[in-house]
Order: structure tokens, then sequence, then C-alpha cells
């Protein structure tokens, strides 16, 4: 009476199992075609990134930066800059990059859409906030296996089950920040005439666009923590350094890697906060 | 003049979904009460019943406290509620029968609204806002700007519109508010408690500016508050409701005359008449009026048919000439009425406080004309209408 009755056991695993062996089968061409797209993305990406010399982006930085905030925020991030390529991740870092931002535009490209149904269908509301409430919570590494599964090893299934990692928080503050928008403010946009396309373009997106850029910041942050597990499934970059200092146990290694990680992810969290506030209507 | 300009007949609202909102509104028709239909069916009834109308040119307000359907009922007349029974009758077009793009039309011409919390659009400066409605309604960039900084310098805004909404003071954001509905030049204009979120010196500023706009613009406002002095001082006639149904209607000396329940008695209480009574809201509507160059005959018989003792004489855009009396005309021998006319006539302005016109009365020998500030002929006060009204 104390064990688990052993007739009760009943696995689901072979229900995904058969699932993504149908898609494989019978939808190899969708999978192939969006391989085509991503890896072509991102080659060109990483070309363009890659021609830009080192030192501009340090200037960049800085300039954007001292725009935002001040000259000290502008020296302590071009100097975290500087740092990684001291570091000697110079190349592994704008890899890194590429995969992020090749998620978050993938992923402002279908959540921000997403969102925007949410916030006007009930329905769709019903169904995705468990959705994305199990998409939050499940172990990052899951997203690995189909990545695989569809897409192979590399950077493509990299992007992929970053993206899918990363999504959620942009559909969740999206929709979040289109349904908050005052009421009386909707009235009055109904009440001059306007239709649904003005609706949306000239009320609803502008006066949530600040929660929606808190959304793209915190998927960025989220893309930034699983590019690092997706080394696991063979995508270079900073990620592989820590995945490579892991199996050879060299801790130094692993924490001058893992700084650069952090450091990277300052920066971008920085740039993005500034660009929110200045999108928030700070007059 | 005296044209209804919006027709509310027998129209119900209740607020709810799907099934819950039929079977609401089933209870309703079988005669349950607010309360009983929400613990019944979780569906609210905004409006219960409600038939009337509104005159073209008219300062209707609608009083309650909240809760009273006050505001459901002013978003029927924009569709911002969608009632769910009876009719809302524009210019005598049923506007539920509109289309989507009609609809969308017809609040982009006709109809503008400003709201209590003024709704302003925080991503847009003051001028910005104000063109709002010109933007959606596809007017030219140049137009815009034209028509937005007008309205900007009717509410007295010059200077501020480059600022943001969260700049400016509430008196100043629903001066926005108002410059943003006038911008269309809408003929109807809904105002929402507008004036409820301000502080009270402020609201006496905007409740004089208000007077005076609507004096020059002729417009057709339907104004929603809470407060009784408020909605005495500037109504023409005035809509008091309670739990969603109008108990009482009419011109505001009325109320004080004749009211009809222990409700209304109680609501208006503590309303200082002599202070807020103006000529407007208790004067009489004048049956008939004559055009000069009418011939005497003709004048006579309508004024006898109407058991008239003074009539009016108006010109052709109804500005009042003078008046003449049936024993004078009577006596003459003239085929026009023109040269009978006597002109010298003291008229009064229709905003000004009745107690001022007490002077009047005693040098008075027929009913005193009352005028608007084009000088046209709005009604008339009597000396027992007077009396009646300050007492």
């Amino acid at each position: 009476m104390l064990n688990f009755p052993e007739f009760l056991e009943f696995s689901v695993s072979p229900i995904f199992d058969y699932a993504v062996d149908w898609l494989l089968r019978n939808f190899s061409f969708i999978f192939d075609f969006i391989t085509l797209v991503i890896a072509t993305m991102f080659n060109t990406l990483e070309i363009a990134l890659n021609f830009v010399p080192w030192w501009v982006y340090i200037i960049g930085l800085f300039y954007v930066a001292y725009k935002q905030y001040n000259i000290k925020t502008g020296f302590m991030l071009s100097g975290l800059l500087l740092l990684i390529g001291v570091f000697g991740f110079w190349e592994m870092m704008i890899y890194t990059l590429v995969i992020v931002i090749i998620s978050v535009i993938v992923s402002i490209l279908i959540g921000l859409p997403v969102g925007i149904m949410m916030a006007k269908s009930d329905k769709l509301e019903a169904i995705l906030k468990p959705v994305l409430d199990m998409m939050q919570t499940m172990p990052s590494f899951v997203y690995l296996i189909p990545a695989i599964m569809l897409f192979g090893l590399g950077k493509v299934p990299a992007v992929f089950a970053t993206t899918i990692y990363a999504i959620p928080p942009l559909i969740r503050l999206t929709y979040l920040g289109i349904s908050n928008v005052d009421e009386e403010v909707i009235e009055a946009g109904q009440s001059f005439g306007s239709n649904p396309r003005q609706m949306l373009f000239k009320i609803e997106l502008p006066q949530a666009l600040s929660t929606i850029m808190t959304g793209i910041n915190q998927t960025t942050m989220m893309a930034m923590a699983m590019v690092v597990i997706s080394s696991m499934i063979g995508a270079e970059g900073l990620g592989k350094e820590v995945l490579t200092a892991i199996d050879r146990l060299k801790v130094g290694d692993g924490f001058q890697a893992g700084f650069a990680v952090v450091f990277l992810a300052i920066i971008l969290d920085r740039i993005l906060q500034g660009s929110t506030k200045k999108v928030g209507g700070e007059h | 003049m005296n044209n209804p300009k919006i027709q509310i007949k027998d129209l119900e609202l209740v607020f709810g979904k799907g099934k819950k909102l039929k079977k609401g509104i089933e209870l309703l028709h079988d005669g349950a009460s607010n309360q009983e239909i929400r613990e019944k069916t979780t569906a609210a009834v905004g409006v219960r019943k409600a038939d009337f109308s509104v005159k073209e040119g008219e300062m209707f307000v609608i009083v309650g406290l909240s809760g009273s359907g006050k505001s459901s009922l002013i978003r029927c007349m924009n569709l911002l509620n969608m009632p769910t029974h009876g009719s809302v009758e524009i210019d005598g077009e049923n506007i539920l029968d509109y289309n989507k793009a009609e609809l969308i039309k017809f609040r982009q011409e006709k109809i503008s609204m400003v709201f209590q919390h003024f709704g302003l659009l925080s991503h847009r400066t003051v001028l910005e806002n104000v063109e709002y409605g010109l933007e959606v309604s596809g007017f030219s960039e140049k137009d815009r700007d034209e028509n937005a900084r007008k309205a900007i310098d009717i509410v007295g805004l010059e200077g501020w519109e480059d600022y943001y909404p969260d700049q400016l003071s509430g008196g100043m954001k629903q001066r926005v508010g108002l410059a943003r509905a006038l911008a269309n030049d809408p003929e109807i204009l809904l105002m929402d408690e507008p004036y409820s979120a301000l502080d009270p010196l402020i609201r006496r500023e905007m409740q004089e500016e208000l007077l005076n706009l609507e004096e020059y613009m002729d417009k057709t406002i339907v104004f929603i508050t809470h407060d009784m002095n408020e909605a005495f001082k500037m109504g023409d006639r005035i809509a008091l409701m309670k739990d969603g149904v109008i108990v009482q209607l009419g011109k505001p000396n009325e109320f004080f005359e004749n009211p009809a329940s222990d409700y209304v008695e109680d609501f208006i209480a503590d309303v200082d008449k002599t202070q807020i009574l103006k000529a407007k809201q208790v004067m009489n509507d004048v049956p008939v009026v004559f055009k000069k160059g009418m011939t005497r005959k003709k004048v006579i018989k309508q004024m006898e048919k109407h058991e008239l003792y003074t009539g009016y004489i108006v010109d052709d855009d109804n500005k009042f000439i003078g008046s003449v009396t049936i024993d004078f005309i009577k006596s003459a021998r003239h085929k026009k009425i023109d040269d009978l006319i006597k002109t010298d006539v003291q008229s009064f302005y229709r905003q000004r406080y009745l107690k001022e016109i007490i002077p009047l009365m005693d040098e008075c020998e027929f009913d005193i004309p009352i005028v608007d500030s084009k000088n046209r002929l709005r009604g008339t006060i009597d000396k027992d209408l007077l009396i009646s009204s300050l007492n």
C-alpha cells in the first residue's frame, strides 16, 4: 500500500517521440526552409558584425551610453566590452550576440502580434496563459531535445531553442501593455471615430510601448541565459567556452568565460533600459 | 430651433455576456429590480428605460449619484455602449442602424466627447492630442494644424501646444480635452462629468467658460454631473437619474416647484436657487413668432389662435426686433405689420441671473423677451413665472 501502484504508471514520452517523428516525416521541408532562412540571416549578420572593427564598437557603445545616461556609465559599459576582448573572447562574443539578436528579432516578429491578439481575444487569452506559464517553468534543457531532432546540431537549433525559451515574457508583456491601456483613452479613441487599425497603431501600441520595451529587455536577458545552455547542442560562442571549462574542470577558465557572459548581459540590459526610458515618455 | 437633435426612445442598456445577458434582459422586461437581476444573472442594468429628446442648441444636463446610469446613458449617444433595446435618433436617423463605416463617419463628423479623467494620449503633445480627431478623419496636415490651433485658442491654451499632458495641471488637461472635442467642429458635444475631477475654483471658472462658449458656438451639449448645483447652473433642462431610471426631467425651476418624489426633494435640498437660476432656465417657449414683413391680418389670426396678448417679431435670422400687442394692431389700418412694431422693448440676455430681471419687471407691461448672444429670441418670462420661480 505504500508504493505507488505499478498498473497506474503511464508514460507520455512516446507521444512526444511520436509527434516529433511524425513532424519530421511529413513536414521536413518546412524545417529545411526555416533552417535555410535562419542560417542565411545568421551568416549575413555575423559577417556584418565582424566587418565592423572592434574599436568602433567600443567608441559607439561609449557614445550611446553617454547619451542615454552619463559619462560614467559610458566609461563603465565600454570598459566592460573592452574586457571581453582582453579576455580573448571577442569573436565568441560576436557569435553569441548574433544568436541573441536573431532570437530577439524572431521573438518580436512572433511575440508582438501574438501578444496583441491575446489582448483582443478572450479565447486566445484562455489558451495562451497556461501555455506561457508552462513554457516559463519548463526546464530550459528540455527545449534542446526537439531542437536537435528538428534542426540537427549547430547554430540553427540554438536559435530555435533560444527563441522558444525567450519569447514568453515578450508575449506576456505585450498582452499586459495592450490590455492595461486606460479605459478612457480607449473610449476617447473610439469616440473620435478611429477604425481598428488606427486604434492599434495610434493609441494602443504607443500607450503600451514602454511595457513592450520592458518585455523586449526581458526577452533579451532570457536569450542571454539560454544561449549559454544551447552550447550543449553545438552552438559556438561564449557558452561553449564555459562548457569546455566544465568538461576539463578548469575553474579559472569557467569564471573568465562566465564573466564575459555577465558583461555582455549588463551591456545589453543597460542599453535597452536606456531606450525604454526614452520611449516611455520622459519629457 | 426646437427640433429634437437627439431623440431617445424606449432605451434600455444591460451589461453582460451571452446567455446571462439574454436572461437579464428578459428579467428586466418582467419588471425585476436591478438588484434581483444582478443576483440572478450577474448582468448589470445600466439604463432601465429612457425616453426623452434633446433640442438643438440645448444644454441638457443628466444628473445623478454614481451608479445611477448617467454615464451609461450618455455612452449610448455615440454607441460606446450598445443599447440592448430601443433607439437613439440623431437628426432623425437611428444610429443603431448604422454599419461600421457609417458609425465611424458619424463619430468623426457629428459628435465628440469629453471625459472625466480627460482621456488624453500621454505620448502626444497638446497640439497632437487636439489634432487626433482630425487626423483619424483624414484631414490634411495643414488643415489639422490650423483647426487644432483654432480650438486651442478657443479654450485659452495658446503657448502650450508643444507640452505633454503630464506637464499640465488638471484644469489645463481638461481644456485640452475640450479643445480636442471642439477641433472637428461637431454638432453635438457629450461631456461625461468633465469638471468632477477638478478643484472647486477651477471648476467654477471652467463652468463659466463653457457657458460662454456655448453661447456663441451653437452646439447641442449633453452634460453629465453628480453635483446638483452644477446641474442647475449649466442646464437648460435637467434629467435626474436614479437606478437607471430618469425620475424627473424638466427645466431647473420645475424641480423646485414640482419635485416628482421625496428623492428629488432630498436631492435638491441644499441648492440655493437665487444664486444659480438663469433666465434661460425658467423661460417659457414662444409658441409662435412673427417674421417681419408679414401681413397684419395673418398676425392677428395667429395671435387669436394661440390666445396671445403679445406677439414677438423677428427678422429672417430669428433676431429679435420688437413686439406688438393685439389691441394695438387690431385698431390699426396698415396692411403690413412692419410699421406697428414697438421696437423699444427691453430684452434680456438669457445667461443673466434671474434676480437681475426683477427691476425690469416693474417697468414692463409685457412678458420680457429672452434673447441669446446673437439677439435671437429664445423665450419669454412673465411676472407670475418670475415670482413662482424665485419662491
